[in-house]
C-alpha cells in the first residue's frame, strides 16, 4: 500500500515526508513499547503504528530502517522530532483514530502484520506474566 | 606484510560519549553508527543488526548507568561494539540477561522502555557477546558481528 493511499484511507496527514507519498509499505507493527519494536520486528520497511511521540521513536525507526511512522490518537511529535525525521528521511503521518481502529482499517485494506522472528523472547520465564 | 598471524586490519574506529539520563540525545550514537556503517558499504543486514545492538546498549547506558562511552571498531572480518560505563554495575548479570527481567523505573517505562528484552536482543543480534560487570565499578558489554557468517 502506498503511504498516500494509507493517508487517504485513514484521513491521516503527513507531518513530514510527503515527498515519500509513493513509498510502498506491505507490513506493519503496532506498539507503544519501543522495547518490543526493537526486539520483535525483524525485517525492514515496516510501518510503525504508535501513540508514542518521543525523539526515540524516530531513532528506533531509523536504526531499524522502517518505512514510515504513523502516530495514532491525534498524537503529534514536537518540532525537534519532526525536523530530525525530515533530515533522516523518515516519513511521519498522524491519524486521529485510536490504535485499534487504525489497525483494523489497515488490516482490512490488506496491510499484513510484520513477520516476527520466532526466538526465545516468545516464551520468557517472565516476572511480568501473572502467576497461574 | 600480512603474515598468517596478522590481526585483521582496522577499517574504522569511533569513540562516542554517552551521558546519563540525556533523553534528548539518547539514540543518536546508534544513528551515527548506522551512518558510518552505511558509508563503509556494509550489507543492510549487518547495518541493521549493529544499529539495533547499539541502540539497546546505548539506551541501557542512558537509563541505568552513570555514563560512559561506546567504541565502534570495524575490521576486515567483523564489526565490534564496546559499551563501557562508570557504574553502578550489575549485581547478577545472568538474572539481568533473562528476557522479562527489568528494573526500569516508571519514567523509563513511560517512554516505552523496560520490557526486559534489551540484553537478549543484543545477544540475539550478535555472533559473539560478553558482559562483564562489577558492582560499584561499572559494566562492559562487548558485542561482535562477524562478517560473512550466516545469520538466522
Ligand atoms: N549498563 C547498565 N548498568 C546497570 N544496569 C544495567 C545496565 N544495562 C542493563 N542493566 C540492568 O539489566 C536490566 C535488563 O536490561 P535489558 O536491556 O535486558 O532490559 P530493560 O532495559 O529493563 O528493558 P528493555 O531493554 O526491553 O527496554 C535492566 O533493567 C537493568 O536493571
Ligand atoms: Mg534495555
Amino acid at each position: 500500500m502506498k503511504l498516500a493511499d494509507l493517508a487517504q484511507l485513514l484521513g491521516a496527514e503527513f507531518v513530514t515526508g510527503a515527498e515519500y507519498a509513493d513509498r510502498e509499505v506491505t507490513r506493519a507493527f503496532a506498539a507503544d513499547l519501543l522495547s518490543d519494536v526493537l526486539a520483535m520486528v525483524q525485517e525492514e520497511g515496516v510501518l510503525l503504528i504508535t501513540g508514542m511521540t518521543t525523539p526515540q521513536v524516530v531513532r528506533v525507526a531509523e536504526v531499524m530502517n522502517m518505512g514510515a511512522v504513523l502516530f495514532v490518537r491525534g498524537k503529534y511529535p514536537t518540532g525537534a522530532t519532526v525536523e530530525y525525521a525530515a533530515g533522516a528521511g523518515i516519513p511521519l503521518l498522524a491519524a486521529s483514530g485510536d490504535m485499534y481502529e487504525t489497525c483494523g482499517v489497515l488490516y482490512q485494506a490488506g496491510l499484513l502484520p510484520a513477520r516476527r522472528k520466532g526466538f526465545r523472547l516468545d516464551r520468557p520465564a517472565s516476572p511480568s506474566r501473572p502467576p497461574a | 606484510m600480512t603474515g598468517p598471524q596478522a590481526p585483521p586490519a582496522l577499517r574504522l574506529k569511533r569513540i562516542y560519549e554517552v551521558a546519563p539520563r540525556d533523553l534528548e540525545r539518547a539514540g543518536t550514537v546508534s544513528t551515527e553508527v548506522r551512518r558510518e556503517l552505511l558509508a563503509l558499504g556494509m550489507s543492510p543486514e549487518v547495518v541493521r543488526r549493529a544499529s539495533v545492538v547499539c541502540f539497546e546498549g546505548e539506551m541501557n547506558m542512558v537509563l541505568y548507568s552513570e555514563g560512559g562511552r561506546i567504541i565502534l571498531l570495524v575490521k576486515e572480518d567483523r564489526v565490534e561494539l564496546l559499551f563501557s560505563d562508570r557504574g553502578p554495575g550489575i549485581a547478577d548479570v545472568n538474572l539481568a540477561s533473562q528476557p522479562g527481567y527489568s528494573t526500569a523505573p516508571d519514567w523509563a517505562r513511560e517512554l516505552g522502555f523496560g520490557a526486559g528484552l534489551g540484553i537478549t536482543n543484543m545477544e540475539e543480534n550478535s555472533d559473539l557477546f560478553k558482559i562483564r560487570s562489577r558492582v560499584g565499578k561499572g559494566t562492559v558489554v562487548r558485542a561482535t558481528i562477524l562478517l560473512g557468517v550466516p545469520f538466522f
